[in-house]
């Protein structure tokens, strides 16, 4: 007797948002991303469509401090101070299919640097990747304000992200994004109400559900990870029963996992060190696409690569 | 599904004679329906009802216990899809794979013997070892099985599809409750009956879909086997997940029995990709998984990820309020505080015990939250500080009046300072600075 399989019959589609603008459409990539269009949870392609692979963007920094962590540094070391040349070899060798920046040290309490030097160095990214870019600045209010300003005109017409929005400072951000149609990454930390309520501000200001993707906090393994993982599939799960609100990709970064000292610190009572941060970014990853993230944003180039083999295995899921 | 109050009430006798003390069969029903009684209290039940009442009050999952005493290990009995909507119960258990032929077999199991990491207060350890007969010689396969059994005392499971290896086994290991593995289409009538003589589990394996496994199960169920654990056999990944969400939705969603038993998953590749397979059973429903690498930098981040996802989702892991005594303190000793987070707890704890300073450290109760997050929700703060500090008896332990707080929350020290009486020193923002700042502080 051939067994009635439990599916489910969501009514929710996420949207898909797209990164990226080539040549022919006013743009200068060589490629681009499309994230979400889920009808399924992850992967269960046997009860819906789950279109578009999670792609795998790399993180880099305009400044990386002393105590940046050493196993994430060494993969990069010789490129480590050019972001340019960081992002090209994140692309050409380890396949990253968006370079994010993180724009640090324009924070006026640390490094300062000018937007104009912000600015040099987005021109030196624009010019060394032909991957979607996505441009985050340093957390202090009135300087992102006018970095990301910048950053939306230099990349005029590439299609890029900008991040981050968060609950008490979105405004000059969702102005940036909307000027030169990029998207806008929302953040909230670890909670699915804040998540809506900030869709529900940025579309009230002004900005296209379309264009907005969801930052619900990834906290790194053993930091919080049962945390981000529960919260996410909740969101999730609510999107698929039909809120409209929350219907909007969601993209996961594992940048906590260099926070967390256990994650890297030498240890021989924990194993080698490189091997365990590896492995521990790469399970904070997978654990966020269970959940329901639709893209990623990594750092080390061992973890991207274990991380997209997964994702390949995870797709070509087979039919029921 | 659960039965309703009428689908029990249709096979209750129907007399309303009320001996069972409801005045009516269908009261009782609704009773029986809302689990508020028990069948027993009907004298008059047919043996057929009473089965069925029996069999749906059971969980989705079958409960199946492995191994014997202090290390045995439940599984299965989860009830629901999601940790968010309850919690998930019984922690996956993770088997190391050795095979019989292997010329160092007891070195290879060594790490589950010895193996054990303290993290937030919890020992974590690898569970079981799963031994294969690639022989397929039942006595040099009964003889690995005696030489992991002198080496350790973790549950075992047994592999071969030859019913004879595994008769062999049983022999020193049959009242250890091993779980056998497996029964297959072709030899399950005497895999069970194995199973049913030794009181063991018995892992089915059906690779050909999840109705080849759901009779597989049936019959195994049927030739008297009660505790069953279901292999769905080497898939690529995304069948894989897809086939184990749906074995876990049949059991709960249908309550489907031949599928409601725990599920085994084997990794099939190496390095990070096998990681990664095991955190993908560790979320995704697996009851046991079976590995085969034992390097500390791999165990130790899996067993974190099952340590994260079995957590309650409404109870984080806390440790008592109070005071701690780190390295020996006395009256001079520094004094600091910080929250009941175990996480927190235990990396200030570790980081003050590396300075060897000796030192106390108040443990606020901020209902398990974390510094920052107790400090956003107002459950860490100047006033809940003080009292504590007044409270504790700290004071007559210490000759001075001097209190180090995190630096994250030093936006407090001007309110602790006023309400308290003591002197508030701002420490480092991340603990492990606080070796180089406790050492400074004595040497003051
Ligand atoms: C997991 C998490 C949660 C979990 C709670 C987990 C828990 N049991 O605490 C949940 C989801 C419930 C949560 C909720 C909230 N959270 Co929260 N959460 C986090 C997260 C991701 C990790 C926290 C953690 O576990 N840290 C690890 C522990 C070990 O850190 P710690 O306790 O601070 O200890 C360190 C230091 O403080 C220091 N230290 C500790 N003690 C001592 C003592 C001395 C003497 C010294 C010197 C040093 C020291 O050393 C330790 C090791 O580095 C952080 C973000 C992050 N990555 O930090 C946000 C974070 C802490 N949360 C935040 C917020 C705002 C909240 C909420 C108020 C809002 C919200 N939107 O949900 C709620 C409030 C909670 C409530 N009302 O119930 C903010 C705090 C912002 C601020 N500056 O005040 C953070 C920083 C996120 C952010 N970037 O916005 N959160
Ligand atoms: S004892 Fe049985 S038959 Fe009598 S009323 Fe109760 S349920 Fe009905």
């Amino acid at each position: 007797m051939p067994l009635e399989l439990p599916k489910e019959k969501w009514t929710g589609k996420i949207g898909e948002v797209v990164i990226g603008a080539l040549e022919s459409e006013g743009g200068t990539r060589t490629s681009k991303v499309v994230l979400g269009g889920a009808t399924s949870l992850p992967f269960l392609s046997f009860e819906g469509e789950y279109p578009n692979e999670p792609p795998i963007g790399m993180e880099i920094f305009d400044v990386v401090r002393e105590d940046y962590p050493e196993v994430a540094r060494k993969p990069f070391e010789d490129v480590i101070d050019d972001p340019g040349k960081w992002a090209k070899k994140c692309v050409e060798e380890h396949g990253a299919d968006m370079i994010c920046i993180r724009l640090i040290g324009t924070n006026p309490e640390e490094e300062n640097r000018s937007v104009e030097d912000a600015e040099q160095t987005i021109r030196e990214l624009k010019e060394a990747v032909g991957v979607p870019l996505l441009v985050y600045g340093s957390g202090d209010e009135e300087k992102d304000a006018k970095v990301l300003e910048m950053a939306s005109n230099v990349l005029a017409g590439e299609r890029c992200l900008l991040g981050l929005a968060e609950e008490d400072a979105y405004k000059s951000i969702s102005v940036a994004s909307m000027a030169n149609d990029h998207g806008i990454v929302a953040f909230s930390n670890l909670d699915i109400n804040l998540a809506k309520q900030m869709n529900i501000l940025l579309t009230d200001f002004g900005v296209k559900l379309e264009n907005i993707i969801m930052d619900p906090l990834q906290a790194g393994l053993g930091y919080g990870l049962e945390y981000s993982y529960s919260v996410i599939e909740r969101i999730r799960l609510a999107a698929f029963m039909g809120d409209k609100i929350l219907q909007v990709p969601i993209l996961c970064g594992t940048a906590r996992v260099w926070n967390a000292r256990e994650a890297f610190k030498e240890d021989a009572s924990l194993g080698e060190a490189g091997s365990r941060a590896i492995l521990w970014e790469a399970t904070t990853a997978l654990s966020a696409l269970m959940a329901g993230a639709d893209a990623l944003l990594m750092r080390h180039p061992d973890a991207v690569a274990c991380v997209r083999e997964s994702i390949k295995g995870l797709t070509g899921g087979g039919e029921q | 599904m659960a039965l309703t109050a009428l689908d029990i009430y249709k096979k209750l006798p129907q007399t309303n004679c009320g001996k069972c003390g409801f005045p009516t069969c269908l009261a009782f029903a609704m009773q029986l329906a809302n689990k508020k009684a028990s069948i027993d209290d009907c004298p008059d039940v047919s043996d057929e009802a009473k089965e069925l009442l029996e069999s749906s009050a059971a969980p989705p999952i079958r409960l199946v216990k492995v191994g014997t005493g202090d290390n045995e290990i439940e599984m299965g009995d989860e009830v629901v899809l999601f940790r968010h909507e309850k919690t998930f119960y019984h922690p996956v258990a993770f088997a190391l794979m050795v095979d019989d032929d292997s010329p160092d077999i007891e070195s290879k199991v060594q790490p589950v013997e010895e193996m054990r990491f303290e993290r937030v207060g919890q020992e974590l350890k690898l569970d079981m070892i799963a031994i294969r007969s690639k022989s397929d010689d039942p006595a040099k396969f009964s003889s690995a099985v005696f030489t992991v059994k002198e080496k350790t005392s973790a549950p075992l499971m047994l592999i071969s599809q030859n019913p004879a290896v595994i008769e062999e086994a049983l022999k020193v290991c049959g009242s250890d409750r091993p779980i056998i593995h497996a029964a297959t289409k072709d030899n399950y009538e005497k895999m069970a009956e194995l199973a049913k003589s030794s009181d063991c589990p018995l892992a089915v394996l059906g690779d050909a879909g999840l109705e080849e496994l759901a009779e597989l199960s049936k019959k195994v169920k049927e030739a008297g086997v009660e505790d069953i654990v279901l292999d769905i056999g080497m898939k690529p990944l995304g069948k894989m997940l897809q086939e184990l969400t749906l074995i876990r939705r049949f059991a709960i969603k249908k309550l489907f029995r031949p599928l409601g038993y725990p599920i085994i998953m084997f990794t099939q590749g190496e390095g990070l990709s096998e990681g990664l397979e095991v955190a993908l059973g560790t979320m995704k429903y697996a009851s046991i998984v079976v590995m085969k690498e034992t390097d500390r930098s791999f165990v130790y981040p899996l067993l974190t990820l099952r340590q994260n996802i079995y957590t309650d989702p409404q109870k984080p892991i806390q440790v008592q309020p109070g005071i701690y005594d780190l390295n020996g303190p006395d009256e001079t000793s520094p004094v600091m505080i910080t929250t009941n987070f175990s996480l927190t707890y235990f990396t200030v704890a570790g980081d003050i015990e590396t300075s060897r300073v000796p030192s106390y450290l108040l443990v606020a109760d901020a209902e398990g939250l974390s510094v920052m997050t107790a400090f956003a929700a107002d459950k860490f703060t100047a006033d809940t500080c003080a009292e504590l500090i007044e409270s504790c008896g700290i004071d007559e332990k210490v000759n001075h009046k001097k209190i180090i707080i995190p630096g994250q929350v030093a936006r407090m020290s001007g309110k602790l300072n006023e309400n308290s009486g003591w002197e508030v020193l701002v420490g480092p923002r991340d603990s492990s600075g606080l070796p180089k700042y406790l050492r400074e502080y004595s040497g003051q």
